[in-house]
């Protein structure tokens, strides 16, 4: 079966790669562009840490059809750093010791930027909404929405 | 494996698509077909898209709402007129879901999950079909019954008739994990009041059996009468007849009846 050209943006950078006919969106990133922040988890969307943003909207990578992005923007965990600086959410999550083993904090990450882009400041339910889809077993959860609250310039509950 | 995905620009082209390869599947959100891909299911070799804006189109102005196929959870929340669909929306998945799923996908969705549906079975909706025989109009409770022989026919949209009131509509999703989580069972009803009398009840179940269902001995117990304690009480007695509820993670099939009248009654009662 031949391979499929496929070109879209990769963290505001152009990439074009060969993709296989149905192969999804977290599979291209990792295997194929070599960008492994966005993990696999359940493989079902179910656990949200292969999270990512199209065109600045929360979606799944791992039920996300590669080709179905063609042209379109995609930003993931890799693209967040500011420069040599970390992104706001990136040191609150240091600061707020919000990553135990840390899986789940990459799809934590974009679920949080995805909030913050059109709500800079989240109520603490809005915060715990945004993260609904993601999963932590570690059960870090109380942590995590301290540091969006914190990243967002809200009061940080104890 | 790899699948050949066909992508067109119009319905009725992926429609004949569809129709014409039994392996094919039609991919809207990704939220079920990926998945399944995800899970190495070979019976599938074709995925068919479409790209006709018709899909996304909803008319949500008049007395009857039509969504497209394609219009996503996320779209439906963020539409005011859409006010009464937004519980049963907002009761699916995280906003990654949302931002994903469709309506149309959901008809097509597996016990624990297809909320949406429910709501739409509630509202007596029709869905208009596309398949190598053209399009057609098909109720919804008559395409969920046939749904697993739907392969080949393209949701093109549904409709539904807005509830008269606010109060007309109540919808109740019964889960361990909130604020998302599948559904232990799902709930909802459409209560349409003509001279303080219920007058063409309609009450859906969701994870109650292979697919949702009306609960028609509990509709019965209310048809033509007030909603007060005693036709609650009736149709809450009700509530099992007809179901075939399954075990699995969420809860046991026993439990699922234990629950589904005491659920139904707060719903008629309007308790939280």
């Amino acid at each position: 079966m031949s391979k499929i050209p496929l070109q879209f943006r990769h963290n505001g950078r152009d990439v074009a790669i060969f993709v296989d006919g149905g192969t999804n969106l977290l599979v291209a990133l990792r295997e194929l562009i070599g960008d492994m922040t966005p993990k696999f988890g359940c493989g079902q969307g179910g656990c949200g840490t292969c999270s990512v943003l199209i065109d600045g909207e929360l979606h799944l990578s791992c039920l996300t059809l590669a080709e179905s992005v063609a042209g379109r923007s995609i930003e993931t965990l890799d693209g967040m750093k500011l420069g040599p600086n970390l992104h706001p959410l990136q040191r609150a999550f240091a600061d707020n010791f919000a990553a135990q083993c840390g899986y789940c904090t990459p799809g934590m990450l974009m679920a949080a930027k995805a909030l913050l882009d059109r709500n800079p400041s989240p109520s603490r339910d809005e915060v715990i909404e945004a993260i609904s889809g993601n999963i932590c077993r570690c059960t870090g959860y109380e942590p995590i929405i301290n540091a969006i609250l914190a990243a967002a310039g809200g009061r940080v509950s104890a | 494996m790899a699948v050949t995905v066909k992508t067109f620009t119009s319905v009725s082209e992926a429609a004949g698509a569809l129709s014409s390869d039994r392996t094919a599947r039609y991919l809207g959100g990704g939220t079920l077909v990926m998945r399944a891909l995800n899970e190495g299911d070979v019976s599938i070799s074709t995925v068919v898209r479409a790209q006709d804006q018709a899909l996304t189109r909803f008319d949500a102005s008049g007395p009857r709402i039509t969504l497209g196929a394609g219009v996503t959870f996320a779209r439906v929340l963020a539409e005011r007129d859409l006010g009464f669909l937004h519980a049963p929306a907002r009761s699916i998945g995280g906003p990654a879901v949302r931002n994903m799923g469709t309506v149309g996908g959901n008809l097509f969705a597996p016990n624990p999950y297809g909320d949406f549906t429910v709501a739409l079975l509630a509202l007596d909706a029709t869905v208009a079909v596309q398949g190598g025989f053209g399009s057609r109009d098909v109720g919804i409770e008559e395409f969920l019954q046939a749904r697993d022989r739907q392969s080949g026919t393209l949701v093109l949209s549904i409709s539904c008739t807005r509830p008269a009131s606010t109060g007309a509509f109540r919808y109740r999703k019964i889960a361990r994990i909130k604020p998302k989580g599948g559904s232990v069972i799902t709930l909802a009803a459409h209560l349409p009041i003509s001279g303080g009398r219920i007058a063409g009840a309609r009450i859906a179940l969701g994870s109650m059996a292979p697919t949702q269902i009306r609960a028609r001995a509990a509709e019965r117990a209310l048809e033509g009468q007030p909603l007060d304690a005693a036709a609650i009480a009736a149709a809450a007695s009700a509530a099992t007849e007809g179901t075939s509820p399954s075990d699995n993670a969420l809860g046991s099939a026993w439990y699922r009846r234990e629950i589904v009248g005491v659920h139904l009654r707060r719903l008629l009662s309007g308790q939280e």
